[in-house]
């Protein structure tokens, strides 16, 4: 697949039928649930409509993907996830799917994408976000990643991040 | 943090149930009342073992457009980049990474077509070449991170 096929797929695929009442739902959830005994009772009453519309609604975006998941979100530097690496790969365009699959299974690795080249300079195709506690965890975790590409591993490199110069959440208004 | 905060942790990334006393069913499962599950969340978020409690959105399935964009900034222009680009308020994250690339944000757009723009006018502002590296394919299984 090109880049150009997929960002058209992306955008074909966007936004599937949110419509005003779904987006203040998103609005009133994006900090989170209040957390009393009837939440989605709560946000009903803030947004002026009954609890089984919301509970609907949040319902059909979890079974369309709008929603990922519904729980907790740990902040992983407080449970001493202090390493991040992104880790990029140079594996083979024909087999990046069941290796990008394989590699998105482990229990290490929270993202892992399929992005263009950038040649020359930049050869890697495969992103993997690898979490430790520190770099050594990280680089014997990439180790394993190797591992498990074999030969199909092509040349690696993992990248730390050193700051944080801006950081704010993706938001709709 | 004790064996009740890590379970709560461990269990509660996802699967919270969409019904009408959802934090009650939540806690039987993890063997709690549903008072005891709020309280236990409400310090876990407080002292920012959580960042947050709720649904996490799928970013592009709202709607909007993203990417995935690097610089290689020498470093003695780095702070002046690093101000331009952020001066964007299309730039959503921006992180310093140690390598030649050493710029990567993430471009967050409502129109697809902004992302172009977007990145032209940030080399035409900085002198130095944006790197696209749009999302093709997501492998995605969500990380589960123990407690």
């Amino acid at each position: 697949m090109t880049a150009a096929t997929a960002i058209r797929e992306q955008r074909a695929s966007a936004a599937p039928l949110l419509d005003a009442l779904d987006r203040r739902i998103i609005v009133a959830t994006q900090e989170g649930l209040p957390r009393v005994s009837r939440p989605y009772h709560a946000i009903a009453g803030q947004l002026g409509v009954s609890a089984g519309e919301v509970m609907e609604r949040l319902q059909r975006m979890l079974e369309a993907g709008v929603i990922r998941r519904i729980g907790a979100v740990p902040n992983h530097y407080a449970l001493g996830y202090q390493a991040n690496g992104m880790s990029v790969w140079d594996v083979p365009e024909e087999r990046i799917r069941e290796l990008g699959q394989r590699i998105g299974a482990l229990d290490f690795v929270s993202h892992s994408y399929h992005r263009p080249r950038c040649l020359p300079e930049w050869p890697y195709n495969l992103f993997a976000m690898v979490h430790g506690r520190d770099r050594t965890e990280v680089e014997a975790k990439v180790a394993q990643i190797a591992a498990l590409l074999g030969e199909a591993d092509r040349g690696h490199t993992v990248l730390y991040s050193t700051r944080i110069l801006k950081k704010t959440g993706l938001r709709i208004a | 943090m004790d064996a009740v905060d890590r379970a709560i942790v461990n269990r509660l990334q996802g699967g919270f149930p969409v019904c009408e006393r959802p934090y009650a069913e939540a806690a039987t499962k993890l063997g709690l009342t549903e008072d005891q599950l709020l309280r236990r969340l409400d310090v876990l978020l407080e002292n920012g073992t959580l960042t947050r409690f709720g649904p996490m959105y799928h970013a592009e399935r709202l709607g909007g457009a993203l990417t995935l964009a690097a610089m290689k900034v020498p470093a003695r222009d780095f702070e002046r980049v690093t101000e331009i680009v952020n001066r964007f308020p299309e730039v959503a994250h921006n992180y310093a990474r140690e390598h030649v690339f050493n710029m990567w944000f993430v471009l967050a757009t409502e129109a697809p077509e902004r992302i172009d723009e977007v990145i032209g006018e940030i080399e035409k502002a900085t002198g130095y070449r944006v790197y696209n590296m749009p999302k093709l394919e997501e492998f995605y299984v969500g990380l589960r991170f123990e407690a």
